[in-house]
């Protein structure tokens, strides 16, 4: 009886089974996608992870010339109190010849605290350069040993195979001379 | 046809589920070419080092913590401490090594004789999985010890991900469950390394499956005009298969008892530190020539003359390691040719011999600091690398005149193609 209804209604039912069809795997494929993100973002970092997220530094201690590396998300981050020379060297840099164009003003909040994400952002490696002993590399800032990236005294890509500066994390001072990261 | 036997509780669970019947198919009387050479013992080779694989892993395992405070400590205590410890770990870290060495000549005898062309493109397919799957598990597995190149390899590898445009670093993030590679990377990369063997053990299944279709290539390329040509896999190629087991046993005996960490890394010895990266980051030896086609890519790729940049050093250089092992996938259509061996191909020969010490240079430079002349040489064999496939073997499809091939797989064996029957007694029949 099935196949002579279907006979006789022809094209018309033919239209509304595709619609009920197509509708049916719409809402089957969202239904699946809702149940598939859970999953998904239970692989991003978790709020534990996040709460640790914000850390305070302070700078007292650390004298002109001198550089801390602390921990911040598990990164290290540079700080460094830059010399009056230092600051020279990065602001007579012509802009349009670097790598990554950045004045030296948009990557501090108080020019004698360069305060950066420590890790090379061609592959993750962390530069050297915080020690007095370190190779500083061409430009007197930072070196990364993995493949020979060279950072000046803003911690701007110089030369090597970095595509970006060393990045700026979000920081405030909340004093004289401390500082929150994150 | 169902298995004979005088065993009643064999007849009758092979009633029931045919599995005796099926064993015997394709592992007793399955009708195989009868001139195999030795370079077809590397397939069951891998197949029993992905078990010694499986075996020690699981027995790790069962030692080991997956928590960046206590993954150094209890590898140390599994080497010093744990009955045969020393042995399952050495085991399983050469076990790695001898796993891709034998998987490497097993994908180089399907390159020269031409095993991936039809009707076996999906058999070679399933194979380029398997290796994927091979390098993602071998790659977590190396993490796991949380030594300095556990980690920085991790770093390097995951950060290679933030290369994409966009959503790179967030992905980045994702796989990571935070920061940095870090305690969730790190108990994630264990679940992964213990779940990606028996996908790959599935895997293996279709392999087979796809191979069992049409049967093996074989060293003249060319198909079994009949039963003349076959011979039953038990007893001949089962005793072949072992004989080449008890040499492979003898190799990897040599390095797990004389030289366990010859083919490591000595910074994975010290405990992963964050804050300092050791000075030259080497992946294992297995990587090295993917690792120097990931650094041969140094130049931006853009429009010429304006300074638009299309894709950047970083991203260029990811999706040729990816696309060195991608194009693999594609190999059955872009070598033409209807010539299978090697052996009736003068010119394929020599781009093949070139090819092959072209893999080595790229993997030897892959253990080279970032410097010239070595950047050089790697974006030589990286061009001739992906010239091989993609325009090498094109033109040769067309302009390469094969030598003649042989009648028959017994042809040349009988001089001339003399009668079968009485040269061979009775080819498919058991000793």
């Amino acid at each position: 009886m099935a196949d002579t209804a279907n006979a006789r209604q022809g094209v018309e039912d033919q239209s509304k089974r595709d619609f009920l069809y197509l509708a049916a795997g719409a809402v089957g494929a969202v239904g699946a996608a809702a149940a598939v993100w859970p999953m998904i973002d239970s692989l991003n970092p978790s709020a534990d992870v996040l709460a640790l997220a914000s850390i305070d530094v302070d700078l007292a201690p650390v004298a002109v010339g001198q550089a801390i590396t602390v921990t911040w998300r598990g990164k290290p981050v540079f700080i460094r109190h830059r010399t009056e020379a230092e600051i020279e060297a990065a602001r007579s840099v012509d802009v349009d010849d670097l790598v990554d164009p950045q004045p030296d003003e948009a990557r501090v909040i108080e020019p004698q605290w360069l305060v950066m994400v420590g890790i090379c952002t061609h592959l993750g490696c962390v530069p050297l350069g915080q020690r007095p002993s370190d190779p500083k590399g061409e430009y007197g800032g930072w070196f990364c040993p993995c493949h020979g990236s060279h950072y000046d005294t803003s911690g701007r890509i110089r030369r090597g195979p970095a595509p970006r500066n060393l990045d700026v994390p979000t920081y405030a001072f909340s004093g004289e001379s401390a500082i929150t990261i994150g | 046809m169902a298995l004979q036997t005088n065993s009643r509780v064999i007849r009758w669970i092979d009633h029931r589920l045919p599995i005796f019947t099926f064993m015997n198919h394709e592992l007793n009387e399955y009708p195989t070419p009868r001139n195999l050479s030795y370079m077809w013992n590397f397939g069951s080779l891998a197949g029993i080092a992905l078990v010694i694989m499986i075996v020690t892993g699981i027995l790790l395992a069962m030692q080991y913590t997956a928590h960046v405070d206590h993954a150094f400590d209890s590898v140390e205590r599994i080497m010093r401490d744990v009955n045969y410890g020393w042995l399952l770990r050495y085991a399983h870290m050469n076990g790695a090594s001898f796993f891709f060495i034998v998987v490497y000549i097993h994908i180089l005898r399907g390159l020269y004789y031409g095993s991936y062309k039809a009707p076996r493109e999906i058999l070679w397919m399933i194979g380029v999985v398997i290796l994927l799957l091979m390098m993602a598990t071998a790659f977590m597995g190396y993490v796991l010890p949380w030594g300095q190149m556990s980690f920085w390899g991790a770093t390097v590898i995951t950060n290679l991900f933030s290369a994409i445009p966009l959503v790179g670093p967030d992905i980045v993030v994702w796989l990571w469950g935070g920061f940095s590679v870090d305690n969730p990377t790190l108990n994630r990369f264990f679940a992964l390394h213990y779940l990606l063997p028996f996908v790959i053990v599935a895997m293996v299944f279709l392999h087979l499956w796809a191979l069992h279709r049409f049967g093996s290539n074989n060293p003249l390329g060319i198909d079994a005009k009949g039963p003349q040509d076959k011979i039953p896999f038990h007893p001949y190629y089962t005793v072949k298969d072992l004989y080449g087991l008890g040499v492979f046993l003898i190799l990897f005996a040599a390095f797990v008892f004389f030289a366990p960490n010859y083919m490591g890394h000595p910074d994975n010895y010290i405990e992963a530190d964050p804050l300092v990266t050791p000075a030259h980051i080497v992946p294992e030896w297995y990587f090295l020539p993917f690792y120097a086609i990931l650094r041969a890519i140094t130049f931006d790729i853009g429009i010429p003359f304006t300074g638009i940049v299309l894709i950047d050093a970083k991203l260029g250089g990811v999706i040729a390691m990816f696309g060195s092992i991608a194009v693999l996938f594609v190999l059955p259509w872009l070598d033409g040719s209807p010539v299978r061996s090697g052996r009736f191909r003068p010119l394929f020969k020599q781009f093949f011999a070139l090819f092959v010490v072209t893999c080595l240079v790229l993997g030897y430079m892959g253990a080279m600091p970032a410097e010239q002349p070595y950047v050089t040489i790697s974006q030589i064999g990286t061009a001739y690398y992906f010239a091989y496939f993609l325009v090498i073997l094109p033109l040769l499809s067309v302009l390469e005149r094969p030598k003649p091939l042989p009648a028959s797989i017994s042809e040349p064996v009988l001089r001339g193609g003399g009668t079968v029957a009485g040269a061979t007694a009775k080819p498919m029949e058991k000793p």
